[in-house]
């Protein structure tokens, strides 16, 4: 590496229906390393920017929910492997960010990867392990299949900025939703990276919305936006996270509420941020000749 | 129209049915005394007083929370989990024991046809007491994460339209998955619930694992807010079914949700006519449309629109409106006066926007609440009777031509409880339900129930399952859910 070279700095923006623009309302806030020194200016996303995130979430939702549940494990699949050649920029991303050690961060990293797999293993077992036949006292047949909830709003844990992402979006993928995310506010790069991942992955345009910015912010318009049909508060606490429950209560949004504390994201997740988006569809056909 | 065949009333004998002047509170295994205003429980078919009965204070149902808590602590929850299921098995056996009993006085209290009430209501009860009886020692089978145990305390909250089924879907499996139940029946229709309690009784259940609060909007309030409560399950209207919601935002307690619909009933040019219209009278006059999920938007495909709605109002034309525990009534009486009231209401807007009403020939008893079964055509997808939830025997015919078009116009709803596919081809069918986005799907049928299927909202007709494994979830907590 040639010392005297000057390095070519990245702008971070927002990755909005496959795009990456900067916030409509052209602010930006100063992203900062754990000891306060200057890492970049990060869009700061406003209310609009939600709204056009919604729009695109819910243009998006009909093609990732009805591709088929082996393509869209592929597609996840394929966000791992793009991931994994982007391990070195997202761990030094995670260690600026989050003040981890390199070889902390690096673990981080791995196992963001890697839950990333895990999820993506899911699309085709969730019929399976989900839904069921249905021995009715009749003659009808009758099965019941999980399917998406829709657009998932998804508060992203403000402390782990890339493992605890990732933890709470692949769920909302696997399950076929697509996702309206505002990442850490404090740790919000890998997010964006996350998102150039995603537009390099054959993730369609609009599944997945990365939004950095400010949860207290944004989250109340997005709590009550009718064409939000789930909303994940794994990053909020105390009274927004009520504030915001109470206004998804306004269109019965599922709500996934956050644990008391940011929970050890290593931890194995279970099916638990999985079946929150996922509704139950219960089919009866008659059986006569 | 005068009927081809006249029938002689053929009526059940309401004698089996010992209704006693009051009633209190089931709290703690006994009956006692309510400190609220009780209320009058009225026969909706004939407007005559059945019962006074008691309403629930904050006291109350602080008092039934009690007993319901200590009875989780010391008994229930504790309890060898075959045990548990061994009184739900109990229970259902009483309910079959009984089950005239119960029929008769459902349809005195509620005005549904006694042939319903037999034939649907009551069964299913018992049924699904049978079914959830059968889990209690299961649970760890259930798929439902390691080790699930009981949330602890479960209020519930029950509407008036199924209100011992309602009973049924609620406190089966709260019990059989170890919780114990403070239950508050609607306001018309309490008296199904204080003879469960009576059945309790007979069961030898432990005092407290059920408890049954009567009383009005303010007491079911009580419940949903009480500290101790730790799961609240509600069924009724999406308006209440929100502020519940709002009220339960911050406390950490579990919720569920079955709330109202609009389920659109697609009929496609290939079906089979007069099936398809047997389905359609059963979607939407089924319990005089006092049906969450009623079929209460025929969607019926251009090419066969005249045939359909010419075949349904001859149909309809045959219907029998009148004296519930007549064996021959197809359609009872509205349950309240209030209910009646927005009924007629949203009809006249129907009227107002254009759309045209059409219902049969005949009178209509002079007591009571009443409303003849009705068809709305002419109806766009704008018209408030096609939007908004009636909740009565009101049917709003629209027409499609494609299948996309079919389906933009199901799902063009806040609402996604149920919907109904009539076709021949089963590619189709398949591909319909595929989209739609409705919690149950019946396909060349309509208003089918089962405690083996799970049944809830897509949207804003809620969250959460009753019935079926998927149920269980509801009442169940595990180190990894």
């Amino acid at each position: 590496m040639n010392a005297d070279r000057l390095t070519v700095r990245k702008t971070y923006k927002l990755y909005l229906g496959g795009a990456f623009p900067r916030s409509e309302s052209g602010r930006t806030y100063e992203v900062t390393d754990a000891k306060g020194h200057f890492l970049a200016n990060a869009a700061w996303a406003s209310r609009k920017d939600a709204r056009d995130a919604v729009v695109a979430a819910r243009a998006a939702f009909g093609k990732w929910s009805g591709a088929t549940a082996y393509n869209r494990g592929q597609v996840l699949y394929r966000v791992a492997e793009v991931m994994e050649g982007r391990a070195a920029q997202f761990a030094e991303e995670v260690a600026a960010g989050e003040g981890l050690s390199a070889t902390r961060a690096r673990a981080a990293v791995d196992a963001a990867i890697d839950r990333w797999v895990w999820y993506a293993g899911w699309t085709d077992k969730l019929a399976a392990v989900l839904g069921s036949s249905n021995p009715v006292a009749g003659p009808y047949f009758g099965f019941s299949m999980p399917e998406p909830t829709g657009v998932v709003a998804v508060l992203a844990p403000q402390r782990s900025s890339l493992l605890g992402l990732v933890s709470v979006l692949g769920p909302v993928l696997a399950g076929g939703n697509t996702a309206v995310v505002i990442s850490s506010k404090q740790c919000p790069l890998p997010a964006v990276t996350l998102g150039e991942v995603l537009a390099t992955s054959d993730v369609p345009g609009g599944v997945v919305n990365l939004l950095t910015g400010d949860a207290a912010e944004i989250g109340p318009w997005l709590a009550e936006h009718a064409d939000v049909d789930g909303i994940d508060l794994a990053g909020t606490s105390g009274p927004l996270a009520m504030e915001l429950e109470r206004s998804a209560a306004g269109t019965v949004k599922r709500v996934l509420r956050a644990a008391a504390e940011e929970p050890d994201w290593t931890a194995d997740p279970g099916l638990a941020r999985m079946t929150p988006f996922l509704e139950t569809k219960s089919v009866w056909h008659p059986m006569g000749v | 129209m005068t009927s081809l065949f006249e029938y002689a009333p053929a009526l059940e004998s309401r004698s089996i049915v010992d209704l006693r002047p009051s009633y209190g509170l089931f709290i703690d295994g006994e009956f006692t005394e309510g400190t609220g205003t009780p209320l009058k429980t009225l026969n909706p078919a004939t407007e005559e007083v059945l019962a006074e009965v008691a309403t629930g204070s904050d006291a109350d149902v602080d008092r039934a929370v009690h007993a319901a808590r200590r009875a989780f602590t010391r008994v229930w929850g504790p309890m060898r989990p075959a045990d548990r299921g061994k009184y739900l098995f109990r229970i259902a056996r009483l309910l079959q024991e009984r089950a005239r009993e119960f029929a008769v006085l459902e349809s005195l209290d509620n005005g549904k046809p006694i042939r319903e009430s037999r034939d649907v209501d009551v069964p299913l009860a018992a049924a699904h007491f049978f079914y959830h009886a059968g889990w209690a020692d299961k649970l760890e089978h259930a798929g439902l994460g390691p080790a699930p145990r009981p949330l602890g305390v479960a209020g519930q909250v029950i509407p008036w339209n199924f209100p011992l089924m309602m009973l049924a879907w609620k406190i089966a499996p709260a019990l059989a998955t170890g919780n114990t139940v403070v239950l508050k029946p609607a306001e018309t229709t309490p008296l199904t619930a204080l003879l469960f309690a009576e059945v309790c009784q007979q069961a030898d259940l432990p005092p407290g694992v059920v408890n049954i609060v009567t009383g009005a909007g303010e007491t079911g309030r009580a419940v949903v807010a009480h500290p101790d409560v730790d799961k609240v399950a509600f069924t009724g209207s999406t308006e209440v079914g929100q502020s519940i919601a709002r009220a339960v935002a911050g406390t950490g307690k579990r919720l569920t949700l079955e709330l109202g619909g609009k389920a659109a009933n697609i009929v496609f040019d290939d079906a089979p006519v007069d099936q398809a219209v047997e389905g359609i009278v059963r979607g939407i006059f089924f319990n005089q449309g006092h049906v969450c999920c009623a079929g209460s938007r025929l969607l019926v495909q251009e090419s066969v629109h005249d045939e359909v709605v010419a075949s349904l109002q001859r149909r309809i034309g045959t219907l029998r409106v009148g004296d519930p525990l007549d064996k021959n009534t197809d359609l009872g009486a509205i349950n309240s006066a209030e209910q009646l009231a927005r009924i007629r209401a949203l009809s006249d807007v129907g009227e107002a926007e254009g759309a045209q009403r059409w219902q049969p020939e005949g009178d209509l008893p002079t007591r009571g609440y009443w409303f003849k079964p009705t068809v709305f055509t002419d109806v766009s997808p704008a018209h408030r009777i096609a939007r908004d939830e009636v909740f009565g025997p009101v049917l709003s015919v629209l027409t499609f031509r494609t299948p996309d078009e079919a389906v933009a116009k199901a799902n063009n709803t806040s609402y996604g409880l149920s919907a109904g596919v009539w076709s021949e081809k089963g590619s189709r069918i398949l591909a319909i339900t595929n989209k739609l986005r409705a919690g149950v799907v019946w396909a060349n049928t309509f208003n089918e129930f089962d405690p083996t299927s799970p049944f809830g909202g897509y949207k804003q007709s809620g969250y959460g399952r009753e019935g079926g494994r998927q149920g269980l979830a509801a009442y169940l907590r595990s180190a990894t859910s």
